[in-house]
């Protein structure tokens, strides 16, 4: 068979998801009926006891599940009782929030750390306590000092999200051509315009990529955020479910929450790849 | 002191490495007239990278001075301009982009039309007419060097600095482009100071070349007088009767001179006035009357 290998990686692509749902299906497949039980009895031992098959939902109910969400994702019936959409927005809020306050911060910082060997040595050891700190560790501490739980996982996203392009924007900057910026010498160029016309493109790339990996962890820490303080977001909505023992929205949460990290990633890509120059 | 258009006035430059001092030049001095061309060649590593550096306000010398115009320098400056041996070309701008950069930044209140116009004007110039919307990573050696040459000469520097070129170019670019930079800066009477290590394009562009002895501690040994005639052609310079004159004295400084000259100064070698020779095939006597001469 002959194909490109796009063609073909996408065949194998179905194909393997083909046989996980199939497998999945048949996995959760019940036994024998079990019909003589007291119907007040069945209800209280739950699906398990009753039909002998598995709680877990296969691949029909998920994808029915699924339908629905998708057929009505927005809408509000109280706090326990939120579409996925409405979960979904609040999580991405929160995220580009403190991820766009990240940015705020950790770029001019990293232009002056790349700059500055001075700032570079002297910011160094808290940059290397703070960074591998559990973003989820800053909890209580922001739960105490700012007393509002939106606000406190604004901030976890923010620490979380800081240092991934901290330290590639002072990579990036730190390493520009030394002969790129001889030529702005040679000009004339004044500081802010090299700044911004010789630094900036040529760190460009590196600070993507730095922006990037923090977008990918910001999307991660959110769910456990949110799972930690409760009241709205994704993360909560998987949570909730869980005590609900309603495993097929925990699934159908699982997915989305994939589909938008992707989704974010990809935003990113896309940007990266506009700001690449060959050399 | 000198009513020379550029003077380099006893510079030094030393680095430390390591807690050891290494002198690379000391107590160097060379002066250049308005519209001269001037070459320096010696070997790799002796210096001549630090000076033009030195020249281009991108490094400072640890004594001495450099003037311009008898004014001394303090760091670069748009009446200098660098050809870098890298061409040093920003990646993210086209052809185009490159020399407007150049441009608006020598000439920061005009309208974008009027940059375009001028870069334009200069990209025709070196030969690029139809690339100027190419990014560098598209474009051949010989043409990412034109864009270099364009971008220093839009600036119209008074004095214009190159380090090595051409030398990373094929040998039929190498030429073209020797043949274009030649005509412009005599049409444009350009003051040019100019690195290089190959002795033919020494003598077909520059009306001095200076030899540098080996480093550390190089000095310049002599300051050769191009003896061929202004109308000179690469094509078929190697006629010209004082040719193998000029090429022998400065291969034969290369090849034996520059390693064993500081052991054996000539007698009255003065560092601020090294001896001015005029190679030649005839026995002729040379301006400052030179023994040296072939
Ligand atoms: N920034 C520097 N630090 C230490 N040593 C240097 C530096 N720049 C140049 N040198 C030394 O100075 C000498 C001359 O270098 P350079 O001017 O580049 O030589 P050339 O251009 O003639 O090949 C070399 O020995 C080199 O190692
Ligand atoms: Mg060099």
């Amino acid at each position: 068979m002959v194909g490109s290998l796009r063609v073909r990686a996408l065949i194998v692509s179905v194909l393997l998801l083909a046989g996980f749902l199939l497998a999945w299906h048949f996995a959760v497949q019940g036994g024998i009926k079990d019909t003589g039980m007291d119907p007040e009895y069945a209800k209280l031992m739950g699906l398990t006891a009753t039909q002998g098959g598995s709680a877990m939902p296969g691949p029909l109910a998920v994808g029915e599940t699924m339908w629905k969400h998708l057929a009505n994702p927005f809408y509000d019936n109280g706090p326990n009782d939120k579409g996925l959409g409405i979960q979904l927005a609040y999580s991405i809020g929160r995220v580009l929030v403190g991820y766009g306050l990240a940015a705020l911060v950790a770029i001019p910082l990293g232009f002056l750390i790349g700059m500055s060997p001075l700032m570079n040595r002297a910011l160094d050891p808290f940059i290397q306590v703070l960074k591998p700190i559990s973003p989820l560790a800053w909890m209580p501490l922001a739960l105490y000092t700012i007393k509002d739980s939106t606000l406190s996982s604004v901030f976890v996203i923010f620490i979380c999200s800081i240092w991934p392009m901290l330290l590639n924007t002072a990579f990036g900057v730190g390493s520009v051509r030394k002969e790129w910026l001889n030529v702005a010498r040679t000009l004339e160029v004044g500081p802010f315009r090299q700044a911004f016309t010789v630094i900036l493109p040529a760190a460009a790339p590196t600070i993507l990529t730095g922006m990037r990996i923090s977008i990918g962890i910001a999307w991660l820490v959110i769910v456990a955020a949110e799972m930690l303080v409760g009241g709205t977001g994704i993360g909560y909505f998987v949570w909730n479910e869980w005590n609900n023992l309603s495993i097929t929205n925990v699934i159908v949460s699982i997915l989305a929450i994939g589909v938008v990290g992707m989704l974010l990633d990809q935003i990113l890509a896309v940007i990266t790849r506009l700001v690449t120059y060959p050399e | 002191m000198t009513s020379r258009y550029l003077s380099i006035e006893g510079i030094a430059r030393r680095f430390s490495a390591g807690g050891k001092r290494t002198t690379v030049f000391e107590d160097l001095w060379f002066a250049m007239d308005k519209g001269d061309f001037a070459c320096i060649i010696g070997h790799s590593g002796c210096g001549k990278t630090t000076v033009l550096n030195i020249l281009a306000g991108l490094d400072a010398p640890d004594d001495g001075v450099v003037a311009v115009d008898g004014k001394a320098i303090e760091g670069p400056s748009l009446d200098r301009a660098v050809i870098f041996q890298s061409h040093a070309l920003l990646p993210w701008r086209t052809v185009l982009g490159n020399v407007s950069y150049a441009v608006s930044s020598r000439h920061p209140r005009w309208s974008r039309d009027q940059v375009r116009a001028h870069a334009l004007k200069f990209i025709e110039l070196v030969g690029l007419k139809g690339s100027e919307t190419k990014h560098p990573a598209e474009l051949s050696g010989g043409m990412k060097q034109r864009v270099g040459i364009a971008r220093a000469l839009s600036i119209e520097p008074k004095i214009l600095l190159m380090d090595e070129p051409f030398s990373a170019l094929d040998a039929l670019t190498r030429g073209t482009l020797q043949d274009e930079v030649r005509r412009i800066c005599l049409e444009t009477a350009q003051t040019v100071f100019m690195i290089t290590h190959d002795v033919d394009e020494a003598i077909y562009l520059a009306d001095r070349i200076v030899l540098m002895t080996n480093g550390p501690e190089a000095v310049i040994a002599e300051i050769v007088e191009n003896p061929l005639p202004r109308d000179r052609r690469r094509l078929d310079i190697h006629k010209q009767p004082d040719f193998y004159a000029v090429r022998n004295h400065l291969i034969d400084f290369l090849v034996e001179r520059s390693r064993t000259f500081k052991a054996s100064l000539p007698d009255g070698y003065q560092r601020r006035h090294p001896p001015r020779v005029r190679p030649s095939a005839a026995p002729n006597p040379t301006p400052d009357g030179d023994a040296r001469a072939a």
